[in-house]
């Protein structure tokens, strides 16, 4: 058959004889990659769950009485402005410029902070007027959907102050930003998902 | 028992619903296993104690996160879980091939104990015995295949397998105390939710899948990145042996589809636990968002399972044919066409749901595309045997018996993807019959020529090649002596999971069923004396070379078994079939002039420990025992935390230890050399 290879190079072992280096750094920065791929599927599973449940109010409050909008636009400028610290932070990563991590990594988790303050005053104020959890089908997807973002926002700030904690004791070494980079991606991906948490729960909800 | 316990209502504060009640002590059959299992076990820990030999269990295995020894240990767990899965199967062929009756009580297993049977066996035999087995497979082969020194992330490697066996253990806990769901394997609502099954057996399924399910999806990002990053250099994607490439997509399937379980999982939960409304029947709940939700996970998950289980048959095909593989593009192309297809047919498991005609024939028509890459791989498998010089080893003989039952239930596949006609076949026993076959015929034979096929590369020795025949001819009988009467009786129109019937013209057929069932347990028994057997002989079935079976992939080039950092120098790979190209060459077996210091990883005892959180917090989500709960998750989280501080998770490994296991190994090739000059030249069969 023709499957014949030509002969190889002179020379040719069939090993590479010289060391070899691998950029581990970049596996973990790729497999994260691949986790927030996954994270995207679980979140668009609760975007169709909204979808299919979104409309069924069976007798409790609608969305149209309870949402205000101002209110939650206050709380998106919130996250919107903490990935632009978070990506302040990583300028001065880049830099290797402590002091300027450590401050920018502080507005990022005072405003993720914020946002997650209003979120549960806003939860608390929707179960007083009898839109829970529990009380039909869409107010259980809309807080599955909305919890579950704010339950990543909140991982993502204890995984915050956890990295502070590296930081402080071995300075920016390369493993600790591999693992800022991670968080970064993190953060920037749940402000993309929150962007789309606006527009098809709280915007069209009152339309 | 269903019917001997009091369900609490409200969790008591320190103990949440668990009383003395929850014990099953009324049951004998229960007491029985009980025992036997208390026995069983103190008895291995006594051993275990008295030999002295927890720190090496402890240093060598438990904590290790070698791909190899974490692969074998996947494997072990799931041929333990195998005889709980196949003693439930036992149980329930007997209980069908005596319960001819006209009411409930016929038999000796009791509604609520039956139906409890039958959501275990499916739930062990998918998560507990085909996952760990194609997953261990991988492990052991996947880093081997490709010219790698361990997968990209071997703490999580660690910790998926830890979360695994907790998923595992909490199964067969609930055996013993308290009960499991009696709703099908897939538990859906109304009948899994809080009123159909008020007490504790569907939270034990939810938490068992859950804890487990993470531990998958952690695997599957793990191996995702290192087949696309840890390649040995010269090796492209198109030079990946087909066994490396199926794996990837099952992988990439795990990544995409096990979200959507979680997810389900957690929503069903949530209904249960909290009272909201996902899948209930009132106040705006969707029940039919939970069938298709969980057969959006569903349906890729049995690709997950059959597409590595068609690379092991391609590796087997070509080594056994001394043949290079036929068609290897198309076979790449076919397995990744039905990757994609597999996320658009979800829908043909609930034909009958009302979606509407044109719904139906779109899933109808996808779900038969399917079988055209299917059906492209069996012909690349013929044609490769075709002009070979076709060796019938043990594992040939699991892939032609894989050949014939697989094309049959590939067929009854397509005759159920006609809407019209799955109306009539929709929940019968040729439903049943269908996916045994196809995920035995299939997914099964396929581990258990893999098993076969790498035992020697994973341990050192192989495995008896008579005993092997012989468990493959029983279990292909057996398997068509099983399920053949189920399709009749599909027509028939006997339903799925009856507890009893009043048609006696069924009976004869479960009785042949119930037959075949028995074979097949003598098939498993020869299964467990091959292995007792082959230990047992292992100085007569040593590998000494390495190449058991004149192999042409990269895990053949390296010692049986692979030393821990599996290859002293990286291969530098020009074509698919590296090893056979090195053979043919004249470079295998060739001592390098120069070794380096390898980086490799160090054990660590966090998978054990997180895990370990894992399962109190399981339990007491349970039990509802909410402290204890809040307990184990901040176990959790902590135990993780400070794993992330520790230092020096890595060390380099001296050349002077790689130049001496290297040397070890040089020197029993060339006694295995000397040995075999005696006898006749090796056959080398070039193509």
């Amino acid at each position: 058959m023709s499957t014949e290879l030509a002969a190889p190079p002179a020379g040719y072992t069939g090993y590479i004889e010289e060391d070899h280096h691998h950029d581990y750094g970049g596996d973990v920065v790729f497999g994260f990659w691949i986790y927030i791929l996954s994270d995207c599927i679980l979140f668009a599973t609760l975007f169709a769950v909204f979808a299919v449940l979104g409309g069924n109010f069976a007798g409790a409050p609608e969305a149209v009485e309870l949402f205000e909008l101002d209110y939650v636009l206050a709380e998106t400028a919130l996250l919107l402005l903490s990935s632009f610290t978070f990506g302040m932070a990583m300028l001065e990563a880049n830099k290797k410029n402590m002091k300027g991590v450590f401050t920018w990594l502080g507005a990022t988790f005072a405003l993720g902070a914020g946002f997650l303050v209003m979120e549960v005053n806003e939860f608390i104020h929707f179960t007083h007027e009898g839109a829970a959890a529990w009380s039909s089908g869409a107010w259980s997807a809309f807080y599955g959907l909305i919890g579950t973002h704010g339950l990543h926002v909140f991982a993502g700030m204890i995984w915050m102050i956890v990295l502070w904690v590296h930081l402080w004791r071995d300075g920016l070494t390369e493993g600790n930003h591999v693992r800022l980079m991670c968080l970064s991606l993190f953060w920037h991906f749940l402000d993309i998902i929150w962007i789309c948490v606006f527009s098809v729960v709280y915007l069209m909800g009152v339309l | 028992m269903a019917s001997n316990h009091t369900v609490v209502t409200e969790p008591h504060f320190l103990f949440g619903k668990l009383t003395f009640d929850s014990i099953p002590y009324h049951d004998p059959i229960l007491v029985t296993t009980f025992s036997v299992v208390v026995i069983g076990s103190i008895g291995l820990l006594g051993a275990i104690t008295y030999f002295g030999k927890w720190k090496y269990l402890w240093d060598n295995w438990f904590t290790s996160v070698d791909h190899k020894k974490i692969g074998i240990m996947y494997i072990l767990t799931a041929l333990i879980m195998l005889i709980r899965g196949f003693s439930d199967a036992l149980l329930m062929r007997s209980q069908q091939a005596i319960a001819l009756a006209n009411e409930s009580g016929a038999g000796y297993l009791p509604p609520e104990h039956y139906d409890q049977i039958f959501t275990a066996h499916g739930v062990i035999m998918i998560f507990f015995v085909a996952m760990p087995l194609i997953v261990g497979l991988m492990n052991i082969v996947v880093p081997l295949q490709i010219g790698a020194r361990d997968v990209a992330f071997p703490f999580l490697n660690s910790l998926s397998f830890w979360l695994f066996v907790v998923g595992a253990l909490m199964l067969n806990i609930s055996l013993f105390l308290g009960e499991f769901a009696a709703t099908g394997w897939l538990a859906y609502p109304p009948l899994s939710g809080i009123d159909y099954s008020p007490w504790v057996g569907v939270d034990y399924w939810l938490w068992s899948l859950q804890i487990s399910g993470i531990g998958t999806l952690l695997t599957g990002v793990n191996f995702v990145v290192t087949i696309l990053r840890m390649r040995a250099p010269g090796m492209s994607l198109m030079k990946m042996p087909v066994f490396t490439w199926t794996s990837l997509c099952a992988n990439v399937l795990i990544v995409a589809a096990f979200p959507i379980l979680t997810v389900t999982i957690t929503l069903l939960t949530l209904d249960r636990y909290m009272g909201t409304h996902f899948f209930t029947g009132d106040m705006g709940g969707n029940q039919m968002m939970y069938v298709n939700l969980i057969w959006a996970w569903g349906h890729p998950e049995v690709y997950i399972l059959i597409l590595p289980a068609f690379g092991v048959f391609s590796e087997v095909t070509a080594t056994f044919s001394r043949k290079r593989l036929f068609g290897y593009s198309s076979l790449v192309w076919a397995t990744a066409a039905i990757m994609l297809l597999s996320f658009v047919v979800w829908l043909h498991h609930f034909f009958t749901m009302g979606a509407g005609a044109s719904v139906n024939a779109f899933f109808g028509i996808a779900t038969m595309i399917i079988s055209i890459p299917t059906g492209v791989k069996l012909f690349n498998w013929l044609f490769t045997m075709y002009k070979g010089r076709v060796e019938y080893t043990s594992p040939m003989w699991w892939t032609v018996a894989f050949f014939i039952t697989f094309t049959i239930g590939g067929m009854t596949g397509v005759m159920l993807a006609i809407p019209a006609a799955n109306y009539v076949l929709h929940n019968s026993l040729f439903l049943v019959a269908h996916f045994h076959n196809v995920i035995i015929g299939g997914a099964l034979f396929g581990y258990f020529a893999g098993i076969t096929y790498w035992f020697p590369k994973a341990t050192g020795f192989t495995l008896n090649e008579t005993l092997g025949k012989w468990a493959c001819g029983l279990w292909t009988v057996g398997f068509f002596l099983a399920f053949m009467p189920l399709y009749v009786l599909g027509f028939m129109g006997m339903t799925r999971r009856l507890n009893y019937y009043e048609n006696p013209v069924w009976n004869m057929w479960l009785l042949v069923a119930g037959a075949g069932a028995l074979i097949i347990l003598c098939g498993i028994l020869v299964q467990f004396y091959q292995i007792f057997a082959s230990i047992r002989d292992q100085r007569h079935n040593r590998d000494m070379t390495g190449d058991p079976w004149n192999g042409r992939t990269l895990e053949w080039s390296i010692s049986s078994p692979p030393p821990f950092y599996n290859f002293a120098l990286l291969p530098a790979v020009r074509d698919r079939d590296h090893f056979h190209d090195m053979k043919n060459l004249g470079l295998a077996y060739k001592k390098p002039k120069q070794y380096h210091r390898i980086h490799m990883p160090k054990n660590t005892w966090a998978g054990v420990v997180i895990s370990g959180f894992s399962l109190v917090m399981g339990m007491a989500m349970v039990w509802h025992i909410w402290w204890l709960a809040i307990l184990g998750t901040l176990g959790m989280i902590g135990s993780f935390i400070v794993y992330t501080f520790e230092k020096q998770k890595d060390y380099y490994v001296e050349i002077d230890e790689v130049e001496a296991i290297e040397n070890a190994h040089y020197e029993r090739v060339a006694h295995a050399n000397d040995k075999r000059d005696d006898n006749a030249a090796p056959v080398t069969i070039s193509i």
